[in-house]
Order: C-alpha cells, then structure tokens, then sequence
C-alpha cells in the first residue's frame, strides 16, 4: 500500500509544475493547458484524501471540478478565438492595450 | 496498488507535465498533457475511485482535451512567430514553483497524521455509491451545475460567433465547438 503522503507529494508537484507553466509560458493556449494540469493535481490530492478518510464526498468534489473545468475550457477557447480574431495573435504579451 | 506502479505513474505523469510546459510546439504539448492525464486517471482507478478514473479519461482526454485540439488547429498556431524568451521571468518562476513545492511538503509533513485508511467497502468508488452520494447530499449543486453548463454553451457560442459582415467560411468551427461543448 502505497503512503498517503506520496499521492500528496506528487500533487504538490504536479501543481508547481502548473503554476510554473502558466507564468513562463506567453501561449495563451499552453497557459491554459497547465492551468488543466493544476486542476488535475488538484483532483488528485481530493481523491487521496476522500481515499485516506474512506468517505465518497472527495470524489463527488473531482466530479464537480471536472464539470468546471469543462465550462472553463469552453468559454476560455471562445475568448481565444475571439481575441485572435481580432489582433492575430495568441500571444499574452502582445495583448497590451491595458497596459499603462 | 504496488508502489513500483506508482512510481512509474508518478514519474510519467511528472515528465510529461513537464512536457507541457517546456515543449515549444502546443500540439506536443496537448499531447504531453494527454498522458498526464491519463496516468492520473490511473492512479485515480488505484485509489478506488473507479468511476472518477473513467470519467476523468472520458470527460477529459474524450472531450475537453479535443477541444483544444480543435482550437490550435482552428487558429493554426504553428504558423505563428515563436514566443520571445524571457530569461528573469523564468527564473523567478522556477524559483516561485520552487519555494512552492517546499511549502506544500512543509505543509503536508506539519499536518497531523490522517487516521489508518478506514477499510473501504468493496463498493468504494462505485458508480453506485457515487451517485447516491450526488443525487442526496450534492442534489442542489448538482442541479447548479447543469445551469452553469447551459451557460457555458451560450456564452462560448456567443463570444466566438463571427459578426455578421465577416467571412461565413470560418464561422463552421464556431458550431463544431459548440456541439463538442454540448457534446459531453
């Protein structure tokens, strides 16, 4: 049987690697790639802990982000496309009009 | 689950995350993406959550995965210029991730010990005692769900129509996308 805190240890790491993926990277799809990749560690550290506990509820919680996560990916694809419409690009620096 | 499948899984599912963000091409990383997923999908199935490991295969690399590919292939990254490099900024964010990887060890290894893995029953993770638990305890927010899904459809179809003036040959993956959104 494998420790509960190995699942927790690659969570956190899985979730770094995300966060990391989301402020280097300037691809708006690929920051939004690692954001799916924090969500899933996310996801694991939940069914690890519903596991530990021997409780359903952690994993009705996955189900839910899940569910986020789709609706997220819709309407963040959408304001890709629109964007790229209207300046060509999908490039986060160049999408500096705010910018004082 | 044998700790040797588990460090296999673990190591896969870590090198391919970060595949995804250090292959410069997105279709490599959608791709590297996929098998992170797919390898926590596993560890989900060695957790005992069954249901939750087919649905994160299914819902997942099924739908929302193609999704994005749909997209880069809609927008046809690959002929757009390289991202610029930013060498401070990479820095910083590896020493952030870093300093955050420490803290959530730290954080782990402070927390009191959870108690002895309460013995599961053999039904543990099934769709049956899922879906109890969904429709009983979770009934109102999964109801709230279904509205948020509707307005996700709406809302994609909204912003990536085309405005009227504009060439009808693209508006095409506008519906494609929608029908995927729909889909799952």
């Amino acid at each position: 049987m494998v420790p509960t805190s190995y699942f927790l240890a690659l969570s956190a790491l899985l979730f770094a690697i995300g966060v990391t993926g989301v402020l280097v990277r300037r691809n708006l799809i690929v920051m939004f790639m690692s954001i799916e990749v924090m969500l899933n560690a996310v996801n694991l550290a939940f069914v690890t802990f519903a596991r530990a506990h021997g409780s359903v509820d952690g994993q009705v919680i996955v189900f839910f982000v899940m569910t986020v996560a789709a609706a997220e990916a819709a309407v963040g694809l959408a304001i890709i496309i629109a964007i790229f419409r209207n300046r060509e690009t999908v490039n986060a620096d160049e999408l500096n009009l705010m910018r004082w | 689950m044998p700790l040797w499948l588990f460090a296999f899984l673990a190591a896969l599912s870590v090198i391919s995350a970060l595949g995804v963000v250090l292959q410069r091409n997105p279709v490599h990383c959608l791709l590297a993406l996929i098998v992170t997923l797919l390898a926590i999908a596993v560890l989900f199935i060695g957790l005992g959550a069954v249901t939750v490991g087919f649905l994160q295969a299914i819902v997942y690399v099924g739908a929302i995965l193609v999704l994005f590919l749909f997209v880069i292939w809609l927008l046809n990254i690959q002929a757009l210029p390289a991202e610029r490099s930013h060498l401070a900024l990479k820095f910083f964010a590896s020493v952030g991730a870093a300093a955050l990887v420490a803290e959530l060890f730290v954080f782990f290894a402070r927390a009191p010990a959870t108690p002895p893995a309460a013995h599961p029953t053999p039904d543990y993770g099934s769709i049956a005692q899922l879906s109890v638990s969904l429709f009983s305890d979770y009934l109102i927010a999964f109801e709230v769900t279904s509205v948020l899904l509707l307005v996700a459809i709406v809302g994609a179809i909204a912003l990536a129509r085309r405005v009227p003036e504009a060439r009808a040959s693209r508006a095409v993956p506008a519906e494609a996308r929608a029908a995927e959104s729909e889909g799952w």
